[in-house]
């Protein structure tokens, strides 16, 4: 489903004479299967985001190549945008001034959301997540964690086969982590769609994911299942210990 | 298209949640450039022509520039807003839709009151017009001409905004040559040095927006010279300027480096 072949992403910084190449991503392959629940981890700067920006087409890779439910993400971005769903933690894809129901009204036009699918999946949808309360209020008065379920509805109201999420649970509360951590599961098992999620919530991680990716200075430093992840460091008790000996190695 | 329209309309109906604001800048915007108009007119105080031209010459000049100038700003203007979008990093949201990042930058926080300067152009021309006395064989090129100018204009706002991706710091250099030009087109060309007014016949095509169609609708000599023919290629010029934006922009998209997080 994703599938990444020696790809790297350099940056130019500083001007003139005090120019440098940096590298954000270097030599980076992996693969993620149909129904896979993927845990993308890495220190702050090792490549996550720009990961992520290179999968969704909204940066282009400097080499390697990529395909993602089939296609180049570069070259088809507006194709491969129906098929897949992106959700940024940090910031909001809705209108911030329109209520969220005239945001996935919205939404429906842009992807070409066949009207019956589109009224079924908001009902599913606004069940799972609870959005019945909120969905006639402006974006911009919405809470943190009304606005992510509202953004976690916005890119699947498409049914995608892939969901990519960039740090989903970041500043969000015990109880709407719990929340979000129970759909993400039920989506990932009974819809079948591949996610590959970034995180630092270690919780996160061991809730969900099967599978862990770890990402340090561009290139893998680490895959494998979540047990794998521990026995790398059988001495330590929790897993931040674990990750923090693999980011600092 | 479709999804300009749809776009624009959503814009539409968030801001008409403030119908207050909108009014005033529509009103704004008519008000400050009708001043320009009455800049022209105390000048005319003073002399019986600029450059060569009469007062509803040079009304026409204004109204035709004026009016290429608010439609492209209106419907392409907000591209060379880019680099706020970069650095707020909604530019990235764009490109995960499934639609020309293009567009929706174009369409971005549409709104009634860009209606306001359209409309006080719109209104000169009128005045104008009817004390020309053109010949129906030369009216013809007034449509045409608004069109050509408003892929000008518009190509030059997309040129500024594909600047920006290089130089997410430089809009300001796009201005010159948006409003820069908007204004130069403004007047008679024949007040500015014949340098110049090559530059902007075959560097940048500006002098197609309205300068040289409008030689021909007002049936006047070229000041400066130049060959008769090139009163009828503002659409070649418009097409030409239009396809290097174009592959600027897409260039710019290739080159777009996104921002941290």
């Amino acid at each position: 489903m994703i599938e990444l072949d020696r790809v790297g992403r350099s940056f130019t910084v500083g001007r003139r004479r005090a120019k440098k190449t940096v590298h954000a991503v270097r030599d980076l392959s992996f693969r993620v299967e149909a129904g896979e629940f993927v845990g993308y981890l890495g220190p702050n700067g090792a490549g996550k985001s720009t990961t992520i920006k290179m999968l969704t087409g909204i940066l282009a890779p400097t080499s390697g190549s990529i395909r993602v439910a089939g296609l180049d993400p570069t070259r088809r971005r507006t194709v491969l945008a129906r098929r897949i769903g992106v959700v940024f933690g940090q910031r909001t894809t809705l209108w911030w001034d329109l209520p969220l129901r005239d945001s996935f009204e919205l939404i429906r036009h842009l992807y070409k959301v066949d009207q019956k699918d589109f009224r079924r999946r908001l009902t599913e949808l606004t069940e799972l997540l609870g959005l019945a309360g909120f969905l006639g209020t402006p974006v911009r008065q919405l809470s943190l964690g009304q606005r992510m379920r509202g953004d976690v509805t916005a890119a699947l109201l498409h049914d995608p086969a892939v969901l990519v999420l960039d740090e989903p649970t970041i500043g969000l509360d015990v109880v709407s982590k719990a929340a979000m951590r129970d759909f993400l599961l039920r989506l990932n098992a009974e819809r079948g769609t591949t996610v590959l999620l970034t995180t630092h919530d270690l919780g996160d991680i061991e809730k969900l994911c099967r599978r862990v990716m770890l990402i340090d200075h561009g290139s893998l430093a680490f895959d494998g299942t979540l047990d794998d992840l521990r026995a790398t460091a059988p001495g330590e008790a929790s897993m931040e210990d674990v990750v923090a000996r693999l980011y600092s190695a | 298209m479709r999804t300009y329209l749809l776009l624009a309309w959503t814009w539409l109906r968030a801001s008409a949640q403030y119908p207050g604001p909108l009014i005033m800048m529509m009103l704004g915007s008519f008000a400050v450039n009708a001043l320009d108009v009455a800049a022209i007119l105390v000048i005319f105080e003073h002399t019986g022509s600029l450059g060569g031209f009469g007062l509803a010459e040079v009304m026409f000049l204004y109204g035709t520039s004026g009016l290429s100038f608010a439609l492209a700003d209106m419907l392409f203007g907000n591209v060379d807003r880019l680099s706020q979008h970069i650095r707020s990093g909604s530019f990235d949201t764009m490109l995960i839709r499934p639609a020309s990042a293009f567009t929706q930058m174009a369409v971005d926080r549409f709104s009634v009151h860009r209606f306001g300067r359209t409309a006080q152009a719109a209104v000169v021309l009128a005045l104008a017009l009817p004390q020309l006395g053109l010949a129906w064989s030369r009216v013809w090129m007034i449509p045409l001409m608004v069109l050509c100018g408003i892929v000008i204009f518009a190509s030059v706002f997309t040129l500024g905004g594909a600047m920006q991706f290089l130089l997410t710091n430089a809009p300001e250099v796009a201005n010159a040559f948006t409003y820069g030009g908007s204004t130069l087109t403004q007047y008679p060309l024949s007040v500015y040095g014949s340098e110049l007014v090559k530059g902007v016949t075959f560097v940048v095509p500006l002098a197609f927006v309205n300068w040289q169609p409008a030689l021909f609708v007002l049936d006047r000599e070229d000041p400066f010279g130049l060959p008769y023919w090139l009163r009828f290629a503002s659409p070649p010029a418009a097409v030409a300027l239009a396809a290097v934006a174009a592959l600027a922009w897409r260039a710019g998209i290739r080159r777009y480096r996104s921002t941290g997080s």
